[in-house]
């Protein structure tokens, strides 16, 4: 006979408050094979963990039901508490009394009488449960890194530091990501290059690093500890090992007027390029769609001028497989174009640019030298107005969510604009100042206070073109007075999104995304750089806004997962997989395209669908697909369910 | 060997069930070799007084066909159960509730009144219902309650054996009458029938990875004979029925609608029914999902034509009323 111990925490008042603990744990004390009740304020401190272990030992218990949190928060930290305790861990569950009931509740009466159906149910389906291992797994002790921004480029650098082979991708002709095209950075004013492109070096000098520009992942399989990832080597039509990066092909290359990505499309570039100066590797690429030579047959001066004959029109895309136990996505953000604002005059005012497009204006290295020239007609602008959240925190027509940089960078846009054109004036229309962060707040102080920055409380509706000036029409809501400003330039801070084509790549790894394109973390607050998905974690601005202390933290924090996997001799998956029964599967093979993970297969000998258990992430899927009850998951069978359907249905007297 | 004593009844069925014995053609012979028939109304003319006249247990088998919808299969179904050793559920009513367990979806007063007044045919000025007793000036009449839920046998009384079917194959049922004759009788509470699934038995072609588009109804296809039945759009109960009926329907290109109930240790087939479908119907859109799940007509008749005194929630939504 089952022997279960209940233990039900009051969670301080947060269960307490709304639910009679006491009687919870009296109510549930006399119940089938309960063999010890008792509550305690926080079971899931030392002292209440110590109750749990103390009542295994000495009443013998074979399995607990803990009511408390949801199991997501802490069910690791009791089956941990009962492994101590020499209680196999998958015999304990955990009753949801707050997230399910108290939270959601306010009748004390009610609550306590649900919850203790809850406890009932759990009870029934502890009585279920059967002990059970871990599965253990070979771990390839490679990582792969996707995105070359700042936070793939900190997360390669850690885990190449800490001694395994990282594989880093990177979509564009160079590593450096956004970083890469800022002026400079808040709240110190650090040139972003100085600090960016050592570390660019460093990751292409690293003997654990290898390197793949221009490639994108094509491909995922596998699972957490043995991913097989094809990576597509874009044709660059230059053989990267024979270039030098002497740039000649660049500076005879009679194709000019080509849009340069880098800039914004402030500057022209050629179709043989590099996309900056400090770019890594520092070897040019063929824009196919702009070269004369592909367009036209005719042309050929980059092959001519080459002295080392790298330039290869013949050149293929190429596939690389690679074995990796682990996958780092830091694929970075967008940002909203100027182009989409209907208010803001849909990008066809040459006057209003986006953020970025002023910090390329503020580079040194940037197309304007550094200077602050307006694109219309290179006119240094003496009224400038920058917007904060444009396309943010406008649920209606645009992201529903603070884009987080644009207050701290609007800032920083205000004040350097002031360092360079001393007589300008610069306004900032803004919602509310989230400087939150070390020395940010006082940065925006700084910028109103000394470089007398005009920070107008209130949303721009309207901007047009009135001869050379752009109107900004807007209210000042503290004022409570309509504003209109005759500005020479309009900088918006715009929405930062998510990667337009997350959505496909996420697909493509099987990693859950959000409702705006940005990859999901596992658990907002205690698993932020892990995806659900086994073996993927997530740094940088690919899970969500974020300036660059963050992203590096984030970055940081991945590699120090990665390494923590790679750490031990196997992995560990957990048992609460599919299983098939033989004897009751008829083949029918629905379960196999219901598994998201690809662990379902069809077994043609034997006529009968299989699991691989170390794909299956246990998400039941084809247990609620199979209609013949021959797939069932471990410990989440049909009969504990039925059990535990009639106990929360069972009439009583609670 | 003494001859056994076999009985057989029919409750809230239509008929087919007793029919169905004479699917044994030439075999019948064999049972009446084997067996004496005590009661069986609608073949011979028995009445109830004799069935209570019987000893408990008389019975060695009692075949019991049909669900239980008014008191009088009620009060049959404990007195046959009494006086018989062996009971067993025979065909898809008295097993899962079959078509008559349809009525669950609705309730009594719904169904009185379509069919006491709101149909064409009926005439019925005054709205008199059937009522359970009435007082004549000759006495006191009565006629068997009409319940307002349909009940398969096993929730009224123990049952031992199932045979499942609308109605049970013959093979099956001189499978039964072997095993009872020489007393190789399987475990009790087993289905004499398969344990997997239709789609063991069934010949069609099964894709790797099973996917429907569209669903379809049978008047709308015609079936190529050879891919299965679901791949092509048909609501096909296979994988969630019972095997054991050599996939009779699909070998004339009908799509399983499920008479064998659900598989081995499986309660709610409709449920299991709606659930794998779920799984396999492709749409990439809310809009695509709306349309697939518009396009299937009576979903609930369809995924519990045989099921509704099986299903775990009950398919009829009531207010304050148990079911």
């Amino acid at each position: 006979m089952e022997k279960i111990g209940v233990f039900v925490c009051h969670c301080g008042l947060n269960i307490a408050g709304t639910v009679d603990v006491k009687k919870v744990a009296e109510a549930i004390s006399g119940y089938r094979d309960v063999a010890h009740a008792e509550e305690y304020k926080y079971m899931c401190s030392d002292p209440g963990q110590n109750l749990v272990i103390k009542a295994i030992k000495e009443k013998g218990l074979t399995g607990l039901v803990v009511a408390a949190c949801s199991p997501t928060l802490h069910e690791t930290t009791f089956r941990k508490a009962a492994q101590r305790a020499g209680l196999n861990p998958y015999k304990v569950e955990i009753a949801n009394i707050r997230e399910q009931c108290s939270w959601v509740h306010d009748d004390k009466a009610l609550a306590t009488s649900k919850a203790i159906k809850i406890v009932r149910t759990m009870v029934e389906k502890v009585r279920g449960d059967s002990p059970l291992e871990t599965i253990k797994v070979d771990v390839t002790k490679k990582a792969l890194v996707i995105g070359g921004g700042i936070s793939g480029i900190q997360a390669a650098l850690d885990i190449a530091n800490s001694g395994y082979p990282v594989i880093l991708v990177e979509r564009q002709p160079s590593i450096g990501g956004h970083m890469a095209q800022l002026s400079e950075t808040f709240p110190t004013l650090d040139c972003s290059q100085c600090i960016l492109t050592p570390k660019m070096v460093d990751v292409s000098k690293h003997p654990n690093i290898t390197l793949h520009t221009y490639s994108e992942v094509e491909d995922v399989s596998g699972y957490v500890g043995n991913f097989k990832v094809r990576i597509k080597k874009k044709a660059a039509y230059v053989d990267r090992d024979k270039c030098t990066g002497c740039g000649l092909c660049s500076e005879k290359c009679p194709s000019k007027n080509n849009s340069s990505e880098f800039e914004r499309g402030m500057a022209f570039r050629k179709a043989i390029y590099t996309p900056f100066p400090q770019a890594v590797p520092n070897k040019p690429v063929i824009d196919r769609e702009n070269c004369t030579y592909f367009q036209t047959g005719k042309c050929g001066v980059c092959a001519k001028v080459c002295t080392v004959g790298a330039i290869n029109y013949e050149q293929q895309d190429e596939m690389i497989e690679e074995q990796v136990g682990s996958i780092v996505i830091a694929t970075g953000y967008e940002v909203h174009p100027v182009s989409k604002f209907a208010e803001y005059g849909y990008g066809t005012i040459p006057d209003v640019i986006d953020g970025l497009q002023f910090e390329r204006m503020l580079s040194a290295s940037g197309p304007t030298e550094g200077e602050v020239k307006r694109p219309s007609d290179g006119k240094t602008p003496k009224e400038v107005v920058f917007i904060q959240c444009a396309g943010s925190r406008d649920p209606e027509k645009y992201f529903p969510y603070c884009s987080k940089i644009c207050c701290m960078y609007t800032a920083k846009h205000a004040k350097l604009y002031k360092h360079k054109v001393h007589d300008g004036q610069p306004y900032v229309f803004y919602i509310d100042i989230r400087a939150g962060g070390k020395k940010y707040e006082e940065f925006v102080q700084q910028a109103i206070e000394e470089e007398k920055v005009v920070y107008l409380r209130g949303k721009v509706s309207r901007i047009y073109r009135d001869g050379d000036k752009v109107m900004v029409c807007g209210e000042d809501t503290l004022l409570g007075k309509k504003v209109e400003i005759a500005a020479d330039l309009v900088v918006l801070a715009s929405a930062i999104t998510a990667q337009t084509d997350s959505r496909e790549l996420a697909q493509k790894l099987k990693a859950a995304v959000d409702e705006f394109g940005f990859f999901s973390e596992a658990h907002p607050k205690l698993r932020p750089v892990e995806s659900n998905t086994g073996g993927f974690f997530l740094a940088g601005a690919a899970q969500a806004p974020k300036d660059i202390p963050e992203a590096v933290a984030q970055a940081s924090a991945t590699a120090a997962k990665v390494t923590a996997l790679f750490s031990g001799k196997y992995l560990e998956h957990e048992p609460i997989v599919a299983t098939v029964v033989e004897d009751l599967c008829s083949g029918c093979r629905i379960c196999v395209p219901a598994c998201p993970y690809g662990a379902r297969e069809y077994d043609k000998e034997k006529k009968v669908a299989r699991v691989n258990e170390v794909l299956c992430e246990g998400c039941g899927a084809c247990v609620s697909a199979c209609a013949s009850g021959a797939t069932q998951q471990n410990n989440f069978s049909d009969q504990q369910f039925y059990e535990m359907i009639s106990t929360a249905l069972e009439e009583s007297n609670v | 060997m003494a001859k056994l004593k076999l009985g057989m009844y029919w409750a809230a069925t239509c008929g087919g069930c007793d029919v169905s014995v004479l699917d044994t053609h030439e075999r019948l012979l064999k049972i009446v070799e084997a067996a004496d028939i005590y009661f069986w109304p609608i073949a011979m003319d028995f009445k109830y007084k004799d069935v209570e006249a019987m000893e408990d247990g008389f019975l060695d088998v009692c075949l019991f066909n049909g669900a239980i919808r008014n008191s009088e299969n009620e009060h049959l179904a404990k007195l046959l159960r009494k006086k018989s050793k062996v009971m067993v559920a025979y065909g898809a009513c008295a097993a899962f509730g079959g078509i008559p367990a349809l009525a669950n979806f609705t309730t009594r007063e719904k169904i009185l009144e379509k069919a006491y007044k709101t149909t064409v045919s009926t005439d019925n000025p005054q709205g008199v219902y059937p009522q359970p007793s009435t007082k004549m000036p000759e006495g006191e009449i009565t006629i068997p309650e009409f319940y307002n839920h349909v009940y398969k046998l096993s929730d009224i009384v123990p049952v031992e054996y199932t045979i499942p079917g609308c109605p049970p194959p013959a093979d099956l049922l001189m499978t039964a009458v072997e095993a009872i004759v020489t007393g190789k009788l399987p475990p009790a509470g087993s289905t004499i029938a398969g344990e997997k699934t239709l789609c063991d038995e069934c010949p069609l072609e099964k894709s790797e990875k099973p996917v429907i588009n569209d669903i379809k109804r049978p008047f709308q296809v015609i079936p190529d004979g050879k891919k299965c039945l679901l791949e092509q759009g048909l609501i096909c109960m296979g994988p969630a029925t019972r095997s054991g009926c050599g996939a009779a329907c699909i070998k004339v290109n009908m799509p399983c609608r499920g008479c064998f109930g659900p598989a081995k240790d499986i309660k709610d087939q409709g449920a299991k029914m709606l659930s794998a479908l779920a799984s396999i119907v492709k749409f990439d859109d809310e809009q695509k999902a709306d349309q697939i799940i518009n396009s299937m007509v009576d979903a609930t008749g369809t995924l519990y034509r045989f099921g509704g005194a099986n299903a775990i929630l009950s398919p009829r939504r009531t207010e304050g009323e148990k079911p």
